[in-house]
């Protein structure tokens, strides 16, 4: 047993190094074919269990979200880079904007062999806006700005009109230019007749009009979840793999151990303990992009100092130029967060920060962080000390720390993490507007549009507004940007409403979130997208 | 001996309604609003806030909400999770790959743990004997999920013997390496016990008396030595088990073997109090079951301390 033990740790030494050496082979990748489906066994891909039942109208987690992405085709999809193209609808269109007519491609089927008809789309809709405890529900109300959506539910209270069997209009409280970029999100998928009739059996075994379908075997909790691919399904997302199996894993470490030993062949997350070496243990075959998720902390204007006025302002201000986020993304996060630019994503269409009067005030600059602290001291002095609030049941504290040191090592003051045991309870004071200090917020947008986080969280009133941001010229530039019909005016308008941001800083830019993933050697054309999503239809696997 | 075991299930009643309490009040009371959770970064509006928390009760007091739950129980429903999986069906799905674990890792401390144990005892002071002392004692010092690790990726990834986690449907020989890792720490112990025991046993006069009557070596150690120094060994091996069947969350979670510790390991991650209160319940009742039959064990091995009938 002794010489088990101490075999047991030389070797660990000298394979590690091995490992690092030969970590860079990989194959190349073989042509993708159209036509039948492709022979040999399902691409894997790690899994958690869903925190719902599969419900489009009631999935707002990633785990289940992805699953239903790829059982349903909503009338629009997103391609890698965010783009939307149509999946089911034909086509979407509108005069105005605010009213628009939506046709659906003829002769789609949902699995169950049921035609997938307008009808199909509206009834879904309008049961998901009816009811206040689907989680969904404020995409009918708050994202998307739907005639008739009202958080007290009601059945049928959206202003959709069935014309015929493939058509029907949609009518807005407002244009909305983007809005068919909105429609490729869960809630809005089809739903088939045999829905209604049972919801919870339904979401234990979805039926979809997508590119696959449960496999025979389904969802068998706490293990997996398996599709193949559909046979009804006739779109422009034609899976090139016999199906795929999402396996529950309880931990990431589990999950990429057995990505290492070509067990499981697509890993969406890296775990934090292998951040520093995925790179070199998969070469070819890590995977680390932007995504489109904004971090930062939020600052309540009922906090003492840090009203929206001269003083607050200044404050603000001279706390952002404290901040060394190049430093804390290369130590805390070994890289793998960018520092942010402005307000919204660099993988969401219109990102360009360099043309926002005010940017700057994200850069790291201790002389002038001084001197607005000292000038915002002149106004009124100084007391008490600076917190920011996490939850530490994720792993915040390392940049939570680190951000307060630079603060506190900047500007002199007592800047400190104020942890919350759970994110409910931080979640309830912030809800409250009690909490006593400043915050960690984020956002990962549900569409690939600056429209979604600007709209979420600086508007007057806005559902998700914790920093009580009102400014009617803020909202009246957002007006402008979510009608501009061509990108280039939105981007215009968005950019001019963003150098207000700046200015005001309800919310202290922070950086962006990157998907570090990576796949086995069985698998090849494996692509991640703006959501951080695997294209899994595309996902090829030798027959072995 | 009828009357002990009664009495000793009538005692496991206030320990399973006060454990209960306890744990429903803890999880109940932990600050926040769970429907916020749901939401994530984003807030819900006023109506979906009251909607949700009439759904899951929890716009009731705590005692209105403590007794549909015992309800619930005494009718064999142990309630559904958030995602409205039945939690009986959870646990009987879970159960049994934990018990199998468990079995596994036991099996393996007897048959490694006893044998090393015997062999260091009838040699003590020899080489074997002091380098099974620094084995036991590095895999005491070790933390387990350490060892885990180590042994995931050395065997698993390294070496590629085995899966680095269990498979689906947990077969036998995905289990093999979680055993050994769970069974580690406590084989240290069934060692040294091991030894000490046979070391004092095989000074005993029956043990001279057997040699001096004549009896072979192969007789007196498995029959006169072994069997009396196992009364120890035996205890604690049924105490690890009473452990391990609980649930050995850390180890589950590294080689994610589908059983209890790590549901409930996921179930706290994804806040899901209902199957933490039922799962936690589950275990006490059998953690308590476990114990009394441990209990019993001591009189079956040891006539001397049988329960009797006063």
């Amino acid at each position: 047993m002794k010489k088990k033990s101490l075999a047991l740790g030389l070797a660990a030494g000298v394979s590690a190094a091995v490992l690092a050496l030969t970590g860079c082979a990989s194959g190349s990748a073989p042509a993708p074919t159209d036509g039948p489906v492709a022979a040999g066994p399902a691409v894997t891909v790690n899994w958690s269990e869903p925190e719902n039942l599969l419900i489009p109208a009631n999935t707002n987690e990633v785990n289940g979200g992805l699953v239903l992405n790829n059982l349903f085709a909503g009338l629009v999809y997103y391609e890698a880079d965010g783009a939307w193209a149509y999946d089911a609808a034909e086509s979407i269109e509108s005069d105005d904007f605010q009213h628009w007519t939506i046709k659906v491609k003829p002769g789609q089927t949902f699995s169950d062999g049921t035609p997938v008809t307008a009808e199909s789309f509206v009834k879904a809709w309008q049961w998901g806006a009816s009811d206040p405890e689907l989680l969904n529900q404020w995409w009918f109300i708050d994202a998307v700005p739907f005639e008739g959506g009202t958080y007290d539910g009601g059945e049928d209270t959206l202003a959709l009109e069935v014309v015929d069997d493939l058509t029907f209009t949609v009518d807005l409280t407002r244009p909305m230019a983007d809005f068919p970029l909105a429609l490729g999100y869960t809630v809005f998928f089809p739903l088939p007749e045999a829905f209604y009739a049972d919801p919870d059996a339904f979401g234990a075994s979805p039926i979809g009009n997508g590119p696959y379908k449960l496999s025979d075997e389904g969802w068998v909790p706490g293990t997996k979840l398996g599709v193949v691919p559909s046979e009804s399904y006739t779109g422009p997302r034609t899976p090139q793999n016999s199906g795929v199996d999402f396996i529950v894993y309880a931990s990431e470490d589990a999950q990429y151990a057995d990505l290492l030993s070509d067990n499981l062949d697509i890993v969406q997350n890296v775990p934090q303990s292998a951040l520093a070496t995925f790179q070199a243990d998969l070469g070819d075959r890590a995977v680390y992009q932007g995504n489109a998720v904004f971090q930062s902390f939020t600052i309540q204007p009922t906090l003492p100092h840090f009203a929206y006025d001269e003083e607050g302002t200044l404050r603000r201000a001279a706390i952002s130029h404290a901040i060394n986020r190049e430093e804390i993304t290369q130590v805390i996060f070994e890289g793998t967060r960018t520092p942010a630019e402005d307000f919204t994503s660099p993988v969401i269409a219109g990102f360009d920060p360099a043309s926002i009067e005010g940017s700057d005030v994200l850069e790291f600059d201790p002389d002038k962080a001084v001197d607005l602290w000292a000038q915002a001291d002149a106004i009124s002095p100084w007391s008490g000390s600076f917190q920011i609030a996490y939850n530490a049941d994720s792993s915040h504290q390392a940049w939570v720390d680190a951000t307060a040191n630079s603060i506190k090592n900047v500007l002199g003051i007592d800047a400190s993490g104020l942890p919350y045991p759970d994110f409910a309870g931080l979640r309830t004071e912030v809800n409250d507007r009690t909490i006593p200090s400043a915050f960690r917020t984020g956002w990962q947008f549900d569409f690939p549009s600056q429209s979604n986080i600007l709209g979420a969280l600086y508007v007057t009133g806005a559902g998700s507004n914790d920093a009580d941001y009102s400014n009617p010229e803020f909202d009246e530039l957002f007006d402008e940007g979510v009608t501009s019909a061509t990108l280039e005016e939105q981007v215009a308008a968005f950019n001019a409403a963003q150098a207000l941001l700046f200015r005001d800083l309800p919310a202290i830019p922070l950086w962006y979130g990157a998907t570090t993933a990576g796949y086995s050697t069985l698998v090849d054309n494996v692509e991640f997208g703006w959501d951080s999503w695997p294209i899994l239809y595309a996902v090829t696997k030798a027959a072995q | 001996m009828t009357w002990y075991i009664v009495r000793r299930v009538l005692q496991g009643i206030p320990v399973f309604l006060g454990s209960t309490f306890i744990i429903f009040s803890m999880v109940f009371a932990m600050p926040g609003n769970p429907i916020l959770r749901m939401f994530g970064d984003r807030t819900p509006s006023e109506a979906q806030i009251a909607a949700l928390e009439a759904k899951f009760h929890l716009d009731q007091d705590f005692l209105t909400r403590y007794f549909l739950y015992l309800g619930d129980i005494f009718q064999g429903n142990l309630g559904t999770t958030y995602a409205g999986q039945s939690v009986n069906e959870i646990l009987l799905r879970t159960f049994p790959t934990t018990l199998r674990l468990a079995v596994l890792a036991v099996l393996i401390q007897l048959i490694v743990g006893v044998l090393a144990g015997l062999v260091s005892g009838l040699r003590k002071g020899g080489i074997f004997d002091h380098a099974t002392l620094i084995v036991t004692l590095l895999l005491i010092s070790v933390p387990v999920f350490v060892l885990a690790f180590v042994a995931q990726w050395f065997f698993g990834i390294e070496l590629g013997w085995v899966r680095p986690t269990v498979g689906q449907g947990a077969p036998w020989q995905d289990l093999i390496l979680p055993a050994i890792v769970l069974a580690a720490l406590n084989m240290a112990y069934v060692v040294r016990l091991t030894r000490g025991s046979v070391i004092e046993t095989n000074q005993m006069d029956f043990v001279r008396m057997a040699y001096g009557k004549g009896l072979a070596r192969g007789r007196v150690v498995p029959v006169h030595i072994l069997r009396n120094s196992m009364i120890p060994v035996t205890t604690s091996l049924a105490a690890d088990f009473g452990i391990l069947i609980v649930g050995a969350t850390v180890t589950e979670g590294i080689f994610n073997v589908p059983g209890v510790g790590n549901e409930l390991f996921k179930a706290i991650n994804r806040h899901d109090m209902p199957e933490i209160v039922s799962i936690v319940t589950i275990l006490v009742i059998v953690y308590v079951f476990v114990n009394l039959l441990i209990d019993l064990l001591y009189g079956v091995l040891d006539p001397r301390i049988r329960y009797v009938k006063k």
